[in-house]
């Protein structure tokens, strides 16, 4: 009998769990560990953020749904793993810490024979002085708690602006090395319809901020869609939805500090400038969660697992490489860490080889630019394919049996812009693949009959049925594996 | 009092990305259209999901 351990049970996690489960949970043990009681939707903080779905629409308990399965779930933080055991263990295992109240602060070390690295990042807030909810003056979307938080704050500005104060809304990203622009791409989309629904649309200025050398960038490099006779960059179509609402755009923007009321930030050209606020909602850059890893004997070997930025180290190509000679044979394609061929690293938690948008540096020595984006879709799609190597190579393969590169992926981004059923709209994009390869596709980088991009009501219901359908799909009900993930 | 103001500030940022048109912004919204192009949308994604598993 095999014993894998997933750390994670995000939506990468959650993903290599429940199929795990289903092809080897019989004859074999899964054991999933997660700080988290909850599992959480996170594209459809979004709607908590503003107001429109409560905690418990986008959450379930994570143990009521493992009881139905042969899955063991510890409610634990990872600390530590040793790829080879110890002085004690001769098996490898990880070092987790309960965060389960009655077991809260308890250690304990779980042994594997596969272990799946499926973290997530940590919210780091403290790269950026006065950024976020705990330590700062800005809120995030980020969790469900946080969106609750972005809610209040939300509404008492709106009071505000009913009384007759004009105010500023300041929505982006809070660091010049930050991805996730689409969830404040959404959010702040989603903050202007429901100030035009409240009727105070016309008291609010509305700016967006963000690290990406132009608007549409995404961490992607920006796409390039097929619309009205051309192909036309996506920066075109961001931009006119901007204007279309109202909205002012800063972008190059390294936010270097937040006080009350009062953003300070650098741009690509080496200036500093100040953005005044009454409500901020600013991406935190990401990290690895910082796990440690020690060798047989005990000695560190973390910066052999990890990369410096804490993720964990992959079949990628990380050797260092000019931009013009980056490829999208670079990227990962089965997620098996180089040094311990039983351990992989799926969603963020892995290390990918650089970035996909252009490296910038301000005059100033600051670098400027989006990392990766790897939530999501390609988040489950790797997962799947880590599970059916990790099936495979239980039941004897010699090596990983399936691949999922960014650069072989497609992804779909449907941003909601205003919720109703029949008035309500979202931005739906769809990239094939999301690391652009100019080997295969020489002008764009893309496949052009599978990179779109449009605006419509479509795309409203399409963001409510996945909402309902993961949902659905993660709470294991029946037939939720023939539901595309 | 402040001069009536006749002419309108060109060469600002909003002043250069395309606008939807009348008929653009209808069917952003138009029943008909929209079921159309949610089946597009779906067929376009299943066919992205299948060419993305390897």
């Amino acid at each position: 009998m095999s014993r894998i351990v997933i750390l994670g049970a995000g939506i990468a996690g959650h993903t290599a769990a429940r199929y795990l489960d289903k092809w080897l949970g019989k004859k074999h043990e899964i054991i999933v560990v997660s700080p988290n009681a909850k599992w959480n939707w996170i594209p459809s903080n979004i709607w908590v953020g503003v107001g429109q779905m409560s905690e418990d629409d986008v959450t379930f308990d994570l143990a009521d749904i493992y009881k139905k399965t042969n899955v063991n779930f510890r409610q634990a933080k990872a600390l530590s793993i040793n790829p080879e055991g110890s002085a004690e263990i001769n098996t490898p295992f990880v070092t987790v810490e309960y965060t389960l109240d009655d077991k809260a602060g308890e250690q304990e070390n779980i042994e594997y024979d596969y272990l799946i690295n499926a973290t997530g990042p940590k919210l780091n807030f403290g790269a950026t002085e006065g950024l976020g909810p705990d330590h700062g003056y800005t809120v995030s979307v980020c969790t469900p708690g946080h969106a609750l938080e972005a809610n209040e704050k939300l509404q008492t500005m709106i009071e505000r602006m009913r009384a007759g104060e004009k105010c500023t809304v300041v929505i982006g990203t809070g660091h010049g090395m930050c991805t996730c622009q689409g969830a404040a791409f959404e959010y702040i989309y989603n903050v202007d319809h429901i100030l035009r629904e409240e009727g105070v649309r016309d008291m609010a200025r509305i700016v967006w901020i963000s690290n990406e050398y132009e608007l549409g960038d995404f961490g992607m490099g920006g796409v390039h869609i097929k619309r009205g006779g051309y192909v036309t960059n996506g920066k075109t179509f961001a931009e006119s939805l901007m204007v279309e609402r109202g909205i002012e755009w800063i972008t190059r923007a390294h936010v270097k500090k937040v006080e009350a009321g009062l953003i300070h930030y650098e741009t690509l050209d080496g200036e500093f400038h100040e953005q005044k606020f009454d409500f901020s909602m600013l991406i935190p850059p990401f990290a690895g969660v910082g796990l440690q890893a020690f060798d047989k004997a005990g000695e560190n070997i973390t910066a052999q697992i990890f990369a410096p930025n804490g993720f964990m180290k992959v079949d990628a190509d990380y050797t260092p490489r000019p931009y013009a000679e980056w490829s999208a044979k670079d990227w990962p394609r089965n997620y098996q860490n180089p040094s311990y061929k039983n351990m992989f690293a799926v969603g963020i938690a892995f290390a990918p080889p650089h970035p996909i948008s252009k490296p910038m540096q301000s005059a100033n020595g600051t670098a400027i630019n989006p990392t990766p984006p790897r939530t999501g879709m390609p988040s489950a799609t790797m997962a799947k394919a880590v599970a059916q190597s990790i099936r495979d190579m239980v039941n004897g393969a010699e090596e990983p049996t399936h691949s999922a590169s960014m650069a072989e992926m497609g992804a779909a981004c449907v941003a909601s812009t205003g919720s109703h059923i029949f008035k309500g709209t979202a931005a739906t994009m769809t990239v094939f693949p999301v690391v652009p390869d100019f080997e295969t596709y020489p002008e764009h980088g893309r496949d052009l009959e599978l990179t779109t991009g449009e605006i419509g009501l479509a795309g409203h219901w399409m963001k409510y049925i996945l909402h309902h359908t993961f949902i659905y799909q993660a709470q294991l009900k029946p037939g939720w594996s023939v539901l595309p993930d | 009092m402040a001069e009536k103001i006749t002419n309108k500030e060109p060469y600002q940022q909003a002043y250069y990305p395309p606008a939807p048109t009348g008929l653009t912004c209808y069917m952003r919204t138009s029943i008909i259209w929209q079921l159309y192009r949610f089946i597009v949308i779906n067929l376009k994604m299943l066919k992205l999901m299948s060419k993305s598993h390897h």
